[in-house]
Formats: structure tokens, C-alpha cells, sequence
């Protein structure tokens, strides 16, 4: 690693603080960076991708709280590790989409280092990101992009540019797109909050710019507003080439809201894998409410999310591996709650519900 | 074609105080703001029990606990370790009395070069301490971030599996009921 002044500020006011002063002395944008985890960081920084100047140690910052807001939701302080968050009652309990989706990804060594607001900012594990002997213009803007007509298979099929299709490693972020979640940021200018379908960009014009949190803003932690109709029937679906730790090739995010009489009352989709950010439609979703939750059905939304959805050529499986694994994830969902934390049973059973 | 001209090196040398404990041995050192969990171990406190497979995270040889909690060594600076307790696998037994999963590694043949097992056993312990693993599939799931080149994986779940006591693969109840989706985990 190229050597770093470090330091550990005393709050989230000195975090926020030290960033600014930092960036005013004349530093390049993005030289400065929080470290929580650093499981993503410090890799990037092996390898030379990321060569940061300063780090400010934000970890043990007490933004690791998990705590019900005022609406009925929950708040997830950023600095919650993954293992910590994926297993927390209320999480379990009232968003087991989240939980599962936590507990598929990474490693349980992984999950215990990783904070929720670095799991967000994750970078792309695209190969030719991660390798500085070739162009790339999400991390040299301009230099190209050797990934269009390179090997191709673990990239997007939505939401491309000519510049970029790398793909978000994340399958947290796709369980919170699914939920509306909000992100809380902060810095010395003030706090805001970011709706999550706004948080990650699509590559476009500027391939370098994952989201758009500023270079100086402390994420402090992720509301997600009450779910609890669609804790019964909820799945997080990742097909991956091993059983297990490995960054998806498709995953879908899947939760229902079923009346009594059966039919959708609400559902919300997502899918990881296939783009520069969870993807997500709400015109497709609507085209559920009100219908039986049957294949037909499903099978038409999954057409309607994957409409645009364009091969690179090794990655042209995905295309029908995804409409696959959308209509896959809301039958399991329709059939009750898959929880990935060893309690795999349905717990709503719906009569009529398929498998 | 190199990386982005965007870092310099900083015009002082970043050192820092350090002070925590190795296996019950407690250190105070300074320690270059860049250097990992990892190489302090081995490098520094001569404890090369801890191995360095991959450095990227990806195998989990590197595995030691940190108060309590299995984390990739490789993947954080020795100065976030300020007032931590570690545990590595030198740390693992009680003077001549081996912990329980050295005892079952022996008994199950588990590994064969070797090289992964010190990660494969903090591993484990942790998987111990963080008591989510219920049956065989749970241990297999759960164990997944540590990867062993040798295959030795299904005598690795039998002596995991039998230092925690859990059933075996088709023999428990739980195992026999679960109903398992394609495309999810069983943990």
C-alpha cells in the first residue's frame, strides 16, 4: 500500500470536520476517504486502484445503533456491521428480505468487519477495474472500456453506457432498494437525506461516479420505513458459479403483499447483478396489483423488467437466467418467507399459492 | 498504464500507539499507519501461525479472532486494533491441552497440506461463538469463507459438526424436514 496519514476523530461532527479540512489544503477529490470495514478499501488500495492520502477511521464512531423510528420503521446506524445487522431480532423479524439478502453475500468473516454504510459504497469487482495495467474508465475517466467486447459474463444487461457496464456487487443494496429505504448523510454543510432509488447512479457520461453521495459526506445511517406487510412473503433469490461466496451473476429481491381473498396488494421487485445499481421498475410492479399471484403473472412482469435488457455476449445467459429467477423468487415469495438463516420453512403458508 | 496521480505520499511518517493483546500477551508498539493486521502478526510478533493465502480476503487463511470475532486479518490495519483482544491459532490451546476442533481436526483427518487449518480453526471458533449453525448445512454455509486447495472440506464439516454438536447430514430431524430453495443459503 502506498503509504497514509491516518487518524481516529473523537465524533461524526470531528469526522466530517477532518474531511473538510483535509480536502481544503489543496487535496485531489477522493483522496481523503473514511475507513469503517475496509474490506473493499483496503483491497482497492493493495492493488493499487485506490491510493488514498489520508484515512479517517470512522469505526468505532457510535453510529452502530439499530433502533425502531417514530413511523414504524427501523434505522440502521451505517457503522451496524453486516452480521450484526442480518441477525438483529427486529430485522429478522420485520425485514427477513434484508436479512436474507445480507446473509447471502460475502463471508460470515466478511459480514462481522463490514459496515451498512460500506456495504453501499462497495466498488464494482469488475476485472478490468481491478486491474491498473488496462483502460477504464470508471477508474481513469476517458482511458476506455476494455469490459465492451472483453470478457464480458459477470456484467450488466440493463442500464449500460458505452463508457461503462460494470455491474453493483451488492445483494444488501438490492434488499434495500426493494424497501424504500432512505439513506441519512452528513457533512460539514449540513445533513440530507437521499431516497434509495437515487442513491446509485447509472454509469452514463461518468462511469467514476458509483452514487451520488459527496466526497465529503459520512453516511449515518439507513431508515427503512415499515414493512411489515410484506414480511410474510419475501425471498431474496441469488444465483451465483458456487454454492456460496460468490458475487451474484442474478439475484432478485422479491416481496408480496397479499389481500385475503389472495390476490396482490402490493409487490416490490429487484434485481442484482444486471446493472450499475439495483434495478428496479415500479410500472412493472403495478402491473401485479389487483392479479392472482400466479406464473402468468409473474412471468409477465419479469418481461416487462427485463424489456431492455441487452447482452454483451458472454453475459447473454443472464437475460433468460433472470427472467427465470424474477418469476422463481415471487413464487417462493408468494408461498410464505425464505429467511437464508437456516429456518428455511414457509411462515404464511398461502392456500393455492404455488410450491 | 498506471493508477490515477491522485495520492502522494504523506511528508511525515504516519506512525501510531498501539496497545492490545495477543492470545493474553498484551503489546504496545508503533506501527506504521499502512500496515495490516496480518503482516503486524507475522512480521512483527513473529506469530506466523495466521497465513497469508491470498491477502485479498478471499480464502480466509488469514482468519483470527478479534474479541471473539472471526474477521480477515488481511483486510484491516493493525492500527484500528487499539485495546482489542486477539486470538490467533497460537492461541487457540490451553498450554499442552489442544482446544476441542484441533482435537477433531486430528480425529477427522481434516486437512491434508495444511496451510488453510490455522484459518479453518479460528474460523470455527468464532462459528462457536457466534451460535447460528444448527446442522451440517448451517456449518457448511458458514464456513464457506475459508477455502481449503486440498478438499479436505467434508471431514472439516464432520469435526466443526461434532465439536458443536450438531447432527449429522441426514440423521437430525431438523435436517430432515428442511426444505431447501435453489438459490438460497441453509444459514
Amino acid at each position: 500500500m502506498t503509504p497514509f496519514t491516518y487518524g481516529v476523530p473523537e465524533d461524526d461532527a470531528a469526522a466530517v470536520a477532518d474531511i473538510a479540512d483535509a480536502s481544503g489544503t489543496g487535496a485531489a477529490e477522493g483522496t481523503i476517504k473514511f475507513i469503517a470495514g475496509g474490506t473493499n478499501l483496503l483491497d482497492l488500495m493493495k492493488e493499487n486502484v485506490l491510493r488514498p492520502m489520508r484515512l479517517i477511521d470512522v469505526s468505532r464512531l457510535p453510529l452502530d445503533r439499530i433502533e425502531d423510528t417514530p413511523a414504524g420503521g427501523l434505522r440502521l446506524g451505517a457503522l451496524a456491521r453486516n452480521a450484526d445487522t442480518a441477525y438483529h431480532p427486529a430485522v429478522r423479524e420485520r425485514y427477513p428480505l434484508l436479512s436474507s439478502a445480507l446473509l447471502a453475500g460475502a463471508s460470515p468473516q466478511l459480514r462481522n468487519m463490514a459496515t451498512n454504510g460500506g456495504n453501499l459504497l462497495q466498488r464494482t469487482r469488475c476485472v478490468y477495474f481491478y486491474d491498473t495495467g488496462v483502460p477504464c474508465n470508471k477508474r481513469e475517466p476517458g482511458s476506455g472500456c476494455p469490459a465492451i467486447g472483453g470478457l464480458s459474463r459477470q456484467h450488466a444487461i440493463l442500464g449500460t453506457s458505452e463508457h461503462c457496464i460494470a455491474t453493483h456487487p451488492s445483494d444488501m443494496c438490492v434488499a434495500l432498494a426493494a424497501l424504500d429505504a432512505v439513506v441519512h448523510v452528513r457533512s460539514t454543510a449540513g445533513e440530507r437525506a437521499i431516497p434509495f432509488a437515487d442513491f446509485h447512479r447509472l454509469p452514463g457520461e461518468r462511469p467514476q461516479d458509483d452514487t451520488t453521495l459527496g466526497a465529503q459526506e459520512l453516511i449515518t445511517h439507513i431508515e427503512l420505513p415499515d414493512a411489515a406487510r410484506f414480511a410474510g412473503h419475501s425471498a431474496y433469490i441469488k444465483l451465483r458459479d458456487r454454492a456460496s461466496y460468490a458475487f451474484a451473476l442474478v439475484s432478485v429481491a422479491a416481496a408480496l403483499d397479499l389481500a385475503d381473498d389472495g390476490t396482490v396488494r402490493d409487490v416490490r421487485v429487484a434485481l442484482g447483478g444486471v446493472a450499475h445499481k439495483p434495478w428496479r421498475m415500479p410500472t412493472a410492479e403495478s402491473m401485479l396489483i389487483g392479479s392472482r399471484p400466479d406464473a402468468e403473472a409473474f412471468a409477465r412482469v419479469a418481461d416487462a423488467l427485463l424489456r431492455d435488457a441487452q447482452g454483451q455476449g458472454d453475459n447473454d445467459f443472464k437475460i433468460p437466467l433472470a427472467r427465470r429467477a424474477i418469476v422463481r423468487a415471487l413464487e417462493v415469495a408468494a408461498a410464505g418467507t425464505v429467511t437464508n438463516d437456516g429456518d428455511n420453512r414457509p411462515t404464511t403458508p398461502t392456500p393455492g399459492a404455488p410450491l | 498504464m498506471t493508477a490515477p496521480a491522485t495520492a502522494h505520499p504523506p511528508s511525515t511518517p504516519s506512525r501510531h500507539q498501539l496497545d492490545f493483546r495477543v492470545n493474553g500477551v498484551s503489546h504496545s508498539l508503533q506501527v506504521e499507519s499502512w500496515v495490516t493486521l496480518l503482516d503486524l502478526l507475522r512480521e512483527r510478533l513473529d506469530l506466523t501461525g495466521t497465513k497469508k493465502g491470498c491477502d485479498q480476503g478471499q480464502c480466509g487463511a488469514c482468519t483470527v479472532l478479534v474479541d471473539g470475532k472471526r474477521i480477515n486479518s488481511c483486510l484491516t490495519l493493525a492500527v484500528m486494533q487499539q485495546g482489542r483482544e486477539i486470538t490467533t491459532v497460537e492461541g487457540l490451546a490451553t498450554g499442552d491441552a489442544l482446544h476441542p476442533l484441533q482435537e477433531a481436526f486430528i480425529a477427522h483427518d481434516a486437512f491434508q497440506c495444511g496451510y488453510c487449518t490455522p484459518g479453518q480453526l479460528c474460523s470455527a471458533a468464532g462459528l462457536i461463538n457466534e451460535g447460528h449453525a444448527r446442522t451440517e448445512a448451517d456449518v457448511r454455509e458458514l464456513m464457506s469463507g475459508n477455502v481449503c486447495r486440498c478438499g479436505a472440506y467434508p471431514q472439516i464439516v464432520q469435526a466443526v459438526g461434532e465439536v458443536l454438536g450438531v447432527p449429522r447430514a441426514g440423521e437430525g430431524e431438523g435436517e430432515s424436514r428442511r426444505r431447501i430453495v435453489i438459490g438460497t443459503v441453509p444459514a
